[in-house]
């Protein structure tokens, strides 16, 4: 029994090309700048950023013009990370959350950082910490991280319509 | 059963490569198709579309592709990982549950994304096959060759379905290629895997078509002259390919006895056979006579979207009979090695 084979490695390799499309390449191109470009929606006028796969998800619908938004924004969601995994590369406890950045209708995810993980909240007003401009990619790798930026908090009804 | 019918359809240019996301692809052709039946998002009752994972190399790809139905509120969805005609079956028994009357059945493909004869080569068995790497042209390629040593096909005959194919394609405008060759030229052309040459080949094509069938009275409401689906059926062979013929198509024939092609005459047949040989087996195997118009969309020889193609077909065979050419005509899709699934659709004018 023990010359039976019960596993085979048969390795797999496939290249693929990637394209991010026409609207999703405008946003990209704006990292490289420093800015937040996002998209309206002709439809329904909401502003996504980043503008997802170049769809209002809701309508249907291609997104229309270019929208550069804010570098401030509000959390509207957070969870604290507890949990260590495979591959972490921050020091736990810390957040990820969704800021809503001024002027967009969407939230986006990010890190906050430069804040104890316990003092974040809701309705909290942050900012994106950019990488050295010589490491800027085609990402939205090139902040960092957000972080507070001492204002008073957002009033909830600012932004419980996009929770 | 419940009568049904596809009642409007509309495909994509097919293209060799696009810089369009595939949901940004989607859009214009579900507008297109909602448009031509005069309907709106709210009159569909069911979504059910194909798609694979492997073209994108991105699993769960498919799920972005509701982004571009607009599903809110929200709407009754489905995917099947393969072609859109194995959609559109989806939906016919979903209709025939009783639960609805109309359905959007799309399929879509970016062939571009990369090389699609290597990515073809993972549906073959994983163990013995599978790992040897032969491409979907080899493949093809070794069915080829038996069929001309068995002489169940010739050269000459192969070339004669590359030049139809190619000339009905130059009055189709979503064609990916066309033209007018002669049989010497086509004959003398350059071997890509022997015996096939580039026109016996497929053209693998970016692309996207999209279908709404509805049941009944409701599809009489809609258009003039719907293409009733009488018969439809679909046959799957063994994967092993040591275990199947290579010089006929069982399935495709029980297919098409199951789906009632032999009960009249049918006028038009859209094939789904992306090489030349496979359609000169295909129209054996189905029981077609001189009297049936091949592929006059020029068929998969000169566009193959993958994941729409054989939904193309169905379109394709759909619309004359729509706009009376047809009185009764056949849409075929194909999938797997040696057209392994043969997925067989009778449509009648009435
Ligand atoms: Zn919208």
């Amino acid at each position: 029994m023990s010359d039976d084979v019960l596993r085979i490695r048969t390795p797999i390799g496939i290249k693929y090309q990637y394209s991010a499309g026409p609207r999703v390449s405008s946003h990209l191109l704006g990292l490289m700048e420093g800015r937040f470009v996002g998209k309206r929606c002709p439809v329904c006028e909401l502003v996504y950023m980043p503008p997802r796969n170049g769809t209002c998800a809701k309508c249907g619908a291609l997104l229309g013009e270019d929208v550069e938004v804010s570098q401030r924004g509000t959390i509207t969601t957070f969870c604290v990370v507890n949990v260590p995994f495979l591959g972490q590369t921050i020091k736990i406890p810390y957040v990820s959350a969704t800021i809503l950045l001024d002027g967009a209708d969407m939230g986006m995810q990010h890190l906050i950082q430069e804040v104890d993980a316990a003092d974040v909240r809701m309705g909290m007003r942050v900012e994106p910490v950019w990488r050295p401009r010589e490491e800027w990619q085609p990402s939205l790798e090139n902040v960092m991280h957000f972080r507070p930026t001492g204002e008073p908090d957002a009033p909830f009804d600012s932004y419980a319509g996009h929770l | 059963m419940r009568e049904v019918a596809i009642i409007a359809s509309a495909q994509a240019d097919n293209t060799s490569t696009t810089t369009s996301t595939p949901v940004e692809m989607l859009i214009p052709v579900i507008q297109q198709v909602l448009a031509n039946a005069s309907m709106t998002k709210t009159d569909i009752g069911f979504w059910c579309h194909g798609s694979c994972d492997y073209m994108t190399g991105q699993p769960f790809s498919f799920v972005s592709a509701v982004d571009a139905l607009g599903a809110w509120p929200p709407i009754i969805e489905s995917h099947v990982e393969a072609d859109g005609a194995f959609a559109l079956y989806e939906a016919w028994l979903k209709i025939q549950t009783g639960e609805i009357d109309t359905a959007l059945v799309f399929g879509n493909g970016r062939s571009s994304s990369g090389d699609i004869n290597r990515i073809l080569t993972l549906q073959l068995d994983p163990y013995v096959v599978g790992p040897l790497w032969p491409d979907d042209r080899s493949i093809a390629a070794m069915q080829a060759r038996a069929c001309l040593e068995s002489g169940v096909v010739t050269e000459r005959a192969m070339a004669e379905v590359a030049q139809r194919n190619h000339r009905n394609a130059l009055t189709n405008p979503k064609a990916l290629r066309s033209g007018d060759h002669s049989i010497e030229a086509l004959m003398a052309a350059q071997l890509v895997a022997d015996p096939l040459r580039e026109l016996d080949c497929p053209a693998h094509a970016d692309g996207v078509t999209a279908v709404i069938i509805a049941a009944g009275d409701r599809a009489r409401s809609l258009v003039a002259r719907p293409a009733w689906i009488r018969g439809i059926d679909h046959r799957i062979e063994s994967q092993n390919l040591g275990n199947r013929s290579m010089t006929t198509l069982p399935s495709a024939a029980l297919a098409a006895h199951k789906a009632g092609v032999g009960n009249d005459k049918i006028d038009v047949a859209e094939l789904h056979a992306p090489y030349s040989h496979q359609e000169l087996l295909l129209t054996t195997a189905l029981g077609l006579s001189e009297s049936t118009t091949i592929n006059p969309s020029g068929g998969a020889l000169c566009a193959n979207p993958m994941m729409s193609a054989g939904l193309a077909r169905f379109a394709e065979a759909a619309t004359r009979v729509m706009n009376g050419t047809a009185d009764r005509a056949i849409g075929h899709a194909s999938s797997g090695p040696w057209m392994q699934q043969n997925l067989v659709c009778v449509l009648e004018g009435e």
